[in-house]
């Protein structure tokens, strides 16, 4: 599904990420976990095709596909979903215009056939109600106005519309209250299947408890230093990440 | 002394002046009119590059251009609806069509309903001087305008509407002037009239359009009176060639709780002027400046506010909004008079340009004149590049980069365009946004 190979990428002239490897196989769901500062938003940004990164080495396969080659858009088409850390406000672009826009143009390129109005709207209410969400959400701008937590619950309703084969979680969890974050982990949950795979990434192990990873990863430094299951993550909720600096020897990132 | 200094500028329109009296005999008062407008346009000459109001707009394209005066003879003689090329507007109101100055009786709908006069100036001349003295030429300040001074000194056409107390006209009323090719350009100076009684309620759209390239130059001055408590809605519209040259000054003489808006979208034309200027002259009385313009290639719009407080508890609004690709350049400045007396007043202003490239420019001048000291003014302006970031979120969910930016820039038009009342200015609007920006064919599917 996704394969990473040795991937550097830099901003700035800053070297972030410093030879990456990862491969996520269709249904699985992977979890990224790192202190601030460690390159996981960066990592998710480059999968996604932000340009302000530059990619300095390595590859990325999305079904055998060159990832890197692909426009943001292209990236989406062939499946791949960002939820993002901090969604971007944009007035005057109702919510309604971008899902719409956005769900027929992934449609189109999937060789789908385009929603007429009727048939969006009844597939919007469906989603909106899995994620608990208000139906005035879709007279509002996109993300203008909303609260931490309706934005991060608007990426995962988003995430839920367009069924892509890999979603990419970047902090989802940060900043939701206990109900909400269970709400998200449901609405992600429901979504699981043998295909689709999951690459979740989080600062603490409190969202595992809910989305349960096949694997977990730890990212130091721009590398991945540690993997193991899920106990890992229960690993470093006790104990931190300083044991694992010491034992690799890596300084801990600072934000 | 040298006759270097007597460039060909003011002779190009002086040289008009034979033919003017050799056409129409003007009576007494309107010859009296036209001659005040000539002895202020000799006095001050068209604008120099140092005149602090001109500063950022060069006029060379009409100070050097060579016109024909429009006037008797139209230079393309239009019949049909067809032959206006979809020029027409979405409206079933009264129009009034003007090709090249001249009135083109079988395109215009003159029938108004009760209480409703639209007819042109020249035959309201001929008709009910009364009236027309009355109001014709006593508004327009041409102390430091020599554009608005010239077009006095041409005052012979334009379009006349009256609206009798306390009649609401519910459909806008079209003034459409068609400018055309020809041999040589043309200038044409019309001169409207638009009398809004106690009460009435009526919208005009004064709108510009070309057929053909010529670098034809448009010197309008439109007069309108808001009566006591009347309501008045005014478009303008510029959707000329890309090689038209249009100065217009609307002037507005509001009463006493009257409300007025007036609308500029600016699509077209090479060098535009638009200058509005309402005086809030009786209490209570509310007005609204809203304007969008979207202009590419080297294409120029110089937006210049002038609003007057004259009475007590006005509030009056300026919102401009301005999007720039290309080499394009604008300029908005708002000037707020509160003049001694206007206690209460309540002035905002608010500019702001989306620039879509780094070459395009624009120029930013908000002036406060405050004579009265219980006073509400603000001003603020921004100018943007398109937010990259919303870019990317877009374009993460599969959206185009073309259709990305044209939902931003769409966005960024609409806050303007959602002030518009009149249907089918929007969707015009929204439909020339499209073929002159690079939006992306999804824009056109949502809108
Ligand atoms: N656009 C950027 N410009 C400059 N530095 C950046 C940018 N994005 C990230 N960084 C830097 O890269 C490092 C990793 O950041 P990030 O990927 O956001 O970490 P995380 O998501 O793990 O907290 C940090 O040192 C951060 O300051
Ligand atoms: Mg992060």
């Amino acid at each position: 599904m996704l394969e990473i190979k040795n991937l550097h990428a830099q901003v700035e002239g800053k070297e972030i990420l410093k030879g990456l490897d990862l491969m996520i196989r269709p249904g699985e769901v992977h979890s990224i976990m790192g202190p601030n500062g460690s390159g996981k938003s960066t990592l998710a940004q480059v999968l996604a095709g932000r340009e302000t990164y530059g990619v300095t080495q390595g590859q990325v396969l999305i079904d055998s596909k060159d990832l890197l080659d692909m426009a943001p858009d292209e990236r989406a088409a062939a499946g791949l979903f960002l939820a993002f850390q901090y969604p971007v406000e944009i007035p005057g672009v109702s919510t309604t215009q971008f899902l719409k826009t956005s769900l027929n143009a992934i449609r189109k390129a999937r060789s789908q056939k385009e929603l007429d109005a009727v048939e969006f709207l009844k597939l919007v209410r469906e989603k909106i109600k899995l994620l608990e969400m208000k139906d005035d959400l879709l007279k509002r701008s996109v993300n203008e106005g909303f609260s931490g937590g309706e934005k991060k619950r608007f990426e995962v309703f988003q995430m839920a519309l367009l069924e892509p084969k890999l979603a990419i979680l970047d902090e989802t969890d940060s900043g939701l209250d206990i109900d909400a974050l269970r709400i998200v982990a449901a609405g992600v949950n429901a979504l699981r299947d043998k295909q689709r795979s999951f690459l979740v990434i989080t600062h603490y192990q409190r969202l595992l408890n809910y989305i349960v990873p096949d694997y977990v990863h730890v990212l130091l430094n721009g590398r991945i230093v540690r993997s193991g299951g899920k106990e890992l993550a229960l690993d470093l909720e006790k104990r931190g990440y300083g044991w694992l600096e010491q034992e690799v020897g890596e300084p801990i990132a600072t934000a | 002394m040298t006759t270097l200094m007597t460039s060909t500028n003011a002779d190009t329109f002086l040289g008009h002046l034979e033919e003017l009296k050799r056409r129409s005999a003007a009576p007494g008062w309107l010859a009296e009119l036209r001659e005040r407008g000539l002895a202020q346009y000799r006095e001050l000459g068209l604008p120099k590059p140092h005149d602090e109001e001109w500063r950022y707009t060069r006029i060379d394209a009409i100070a050097k251009g060579k016109f024909e005066l429009v006037g008797t003879k139209p230079k393309s003689i239009l019949r049909a609806e067809r032959d206006l090329k979809g020029f027409t507007l979405d409206t079933a109101g009264p129009r009034l069509v003007f090709v090249d100055g001249c009135l083109a009786p079988a395109l215009c709908r003159l029938e108004a309903g009760r209480g409703v006069r639209v007819s042109s100036l020249a035959e309201a001349i001929g008709g009910e001087g009364d009236f027309i003295g009355q109001h014709l030429g006593q508004y327009i300040d041409i102390t430091a305008d020599a554009f608005g001074a010239l077009n006095l000194a041409f005052l012979e056409d334009g379009a006349v509407v009256h609206v009798s107390k306390r009649t609401a006209v519910e459909e806008p009323i079209h003034l459409l002037f068609v400018s055309t090719a020809g041999a040589s350009p043309a200038v044409s100076h019309p001169h409207n009239l638009i009398v809004v009684e106690e009460g009435a309620k009526a919208t005009v759209i004064e709108d510009y359009v070309s057929l053909g390239e010529d670098a034809n130059f448009t010197n309008a001055v439109t007069e309108l009176v808001v009566g006591d408590e009347a309501e008045v809605e005014h478009y303008l519209l510029e959707r000329e060639s890309a090689r038209s040259l249009n100065v217009s000054t609307l002037r507005v003489q509001q009463g006493r709780q009257s409300s007025f808006s007036s609308h500029s979208v600016l699509l077209g034309g090479a060098l535009v002027r638009n200058n509005v200027h309402p005086v809030l002259a009786g209490e209570g009385s509310w007005s609204l400046l809203n304007g969008l313009y979207v202009i590419a290639g080297t294409q120029h719009v110089d937006n210049h506010m002038r609003v007057e407080h004259a009475a007590a508890h006005c509030d009056s609004r300026q919102f401009y909004r301005g999007v720039l690709a290309d080499q394009a350049s604008a300029i908005f400045s708002g000037r707020i008079i509160v003049h001694r007396g206007a206690q209460k007043t309540d002035a905002k202003q608010n500019s702001s340009s989306l620039l879509l490239s780094p070459d395009a420019q624009t120029n930013t001048k908000p002036q406060l004149e405050i004579y009265a000291d219980d006073v509400k003014c603000t001003h603020g302006a921004t100018v943007g590049q398109i937010d990259e970031e919303a870019i990317f979120y877009l374009r993460s969910r599969g959206i185009s980069e073309a259709s990305a930016r044209g939902l931003l820039i769409h966005a960024f038009a609409g806050e303007s365009l959602e002030r518009m009342k009149v249907a089918a200015v929007r969707e015009l609007t929204e439909r020339q946004l499209l073929t002159k920006l690079p939006l992306g064919d999804l824009v056109g599917q949502v809108l």
